[in-house]
C-alpha cells in the first residue's frame, strides 16, 4: 500500500517535472500516467499492492474531486446573468458529444468486422 | 461566553481538520446514499456533496478560499489517482490495440463535436463573446480547459464553472441516454464518457468495472490532447464568420 502510494506519487512527481522542463500543455498526471504505462509494459504485469491501491484511490475519485467541483459557488453570479446559454451548452453539448461519440465508435467497430 | 463560542468557532473555521471532516463525512453521506437508490443518477455524489458543502458554506459566511485551502489534502489526491489508471489501462491494452483506429476516429468526432456545439449554443443563445470563448474547452479536465482558456483570451475562472457543470451533466444523463442510443458495449460506454465528460465522468464508470475505467481514462486523456490542438483553429475559423 504505502509502497504502490510512494509509487503513484513518484511517477506523478517524473510526470510534473517532464511538463515543467518542455512546457507541454498537458497536466503533469497525465503524463505520469503515460509513463507508468509505459514501465508496466516494460516489467510485463502489474504487482498486486499497486493494482489495489489504484482500485481503491479510484473507487473514490469523486471524493478527491469535491473540494475543486465546490468552486462553482464562486460563478453563481455569471451563472445568473447568462444561466440560459451556459446550462443550454452544458448539457445540450454534453448530450450531443456523449451520443455521437458513442455511435461513431460501434459504428467505426462494426463496419471494420464487417468484410 | 458569546465570546467563548465566537472564538471556538474562528478557530473551527480556520481549521483543515474542521473543513476536512465536513468532506469526509458529507461525502459518505452522499455515496451512501447514492448506493442505497441503487445508484440513482440524479442523486450523483459530487452533485449531492458540493450542495450540501456550498450550503454549510454559505452559512457559515465561509469564503470558498477558505474551504478548499483545508480541503486541499483530499484534492491532492487526484493526482495519484489519476497515474492510477495506468493499471486499467494496461491490463486492458490487448482490447485497447484492436480498436485504434475506430478510437481514434471516434475521438475526432467527439472532441470537434465538444467545441463546436458548444460554441454554436452559446452563440445563439446570446452568450456574450468572453462566454462562448471559455465554453470551447468544457469536455476536457480542468487544468487543460483552463489552460487552453487563456491563451485564446477566454475567462479560466468561467470555463472551470464549464467543466464542473459539464462533467455533472455527462455523469447524470451517461445511463439513459447511452442506453436510449442503445449502446450495450462497456468499453464503448466508457470511452465516450471519458471524451465527454472528463475526469467526473471517469469517476462515475467505475461502477460499470475495469474496462470502463480503462477506456474512459483513455478518453479523457486523448481528448485532453486533441481539444489543445483543435480549439484555436476551430475558433479561429468561427471567429472569421
Amino acid at each position: 500500500m504505502v509502497l504502490a502510494l510512494a509509487a503513484l506519487v513518484v511517477f506523478q512527481l517524473a510526470g510534473e517535472t517532464i511538463v515543467r522542463l518542455f512546457a507541454l500543455p498537458v497536466p503533469g498526471p497525465v503524463v505520469g500516467l503515460v509513463l507508468l504505462y509505459v514501465a508496466l509494459a516494460v516489467h510485463r504485469s502489474v504487482p498486486d499492492g499497486l493494482r489495489a491501491t489504484g482500485n481503491v484511490l479510484l473507487q473514490h475519485l469523486m471524493l478527491f474531486l469535491v473540494p475543486a467541483t465546490t468552486g462553482l459557488m464562486m460563478h453563481f453570479r455569471r451563472l445568473g446573468d447568462e444561466w440560459l446559454p451556459i446550462l443550454l451548452a452544458a448539457v445540450g453539448g454534453t448530450a450531443v458529444t456523449m451520443a455521437l461519440t458513442a455511435v461513431t465508435l460501434r459504428l467505426f467497430l462494426t463496419k471494420r468486422r464487417a468484410p | 461566553m458569546i465570546t467563548g463560542v465566537g472564538g471556538l468557532w474562528a478557530f473551527l473555521q480556520a481549521s483543515p481538520l474542521f473543513w476536512l471532516a465536513v468532506t469526509l463525512i458529507t461525502y459518505q453521506v452522499a455515496y451512501a446514499t447514492y448506493l442505497r437508490t441503487r445508484r440513482n443518477p440524479l442523486l450523483n455524489p459530487v452533485l449531492v456533496s458540493i450542495t450540501l458543502i456550498i450550503t454549510v458554506l454559505l452559512a457559515t459566511r465561509t469564503p470558498y478560499p477558505t474551504y478548499f485551502d483545508c480541503a486541499k489534502l483530499v484534492h491532492f489526491l487526484i493526482g495519484p489517482a489519476t497515474v492510477a489508471m495506468a493499471v486499467p489501462l494496461y491490463i486492458h491494452s490487448e482490447r485497447l490495440k484492436h480498436m485504434l483506429l475506430p478510437l481514434a476516429g471516434s475521438l475526432l468526432v467527439g472532441s470537434a463535436t465538444a467545441i463546436v456545439s458548444a460554441v454554436a449554443i452559446g452563440w445563439t443563445f446570446g452568450a456574450s463573446p468572453d462566454t462562448i470563448l471559455s465554453l470551447a474547452p468544457k469536455s476536457t479536465t480542468m487544468p487543460i480547459a483552463m489552460g487552453i482558456t487563456e491563451k485564446i483570451g477566454g475567462s479560466p475562472s468561467l470555463t472551470s464553472l464549464m467543466v464542473t457543470l459539464t462533467g455533472i451533466a455527462g455523469a447524470i444523463m451517461a445511463r439513459a441516454l447511452l442506453t436510449l442510443v442503445r449502446i450495450d458495449d462497456v468499453a464503448t460506454h466508457g470511452f465516450a464518457v471519458g471524451v465527454t465528460a472528463h475526469a467526473i465522468g471517469t469517476a462515475y464508470t467505475f461502477q460499470l468495472g475495469e474496462v470502463a475505467v480503462a477506456f474512459a481514462a483513455l478518453g479523457m486523456g486523448l481528448n485532453g490532447v486533441l481539444t489543445t490542438i483543435l480549439v484555436p483553429v476551430l475558433m479561429r475559423l468561427f471567429m472569421s464568420h
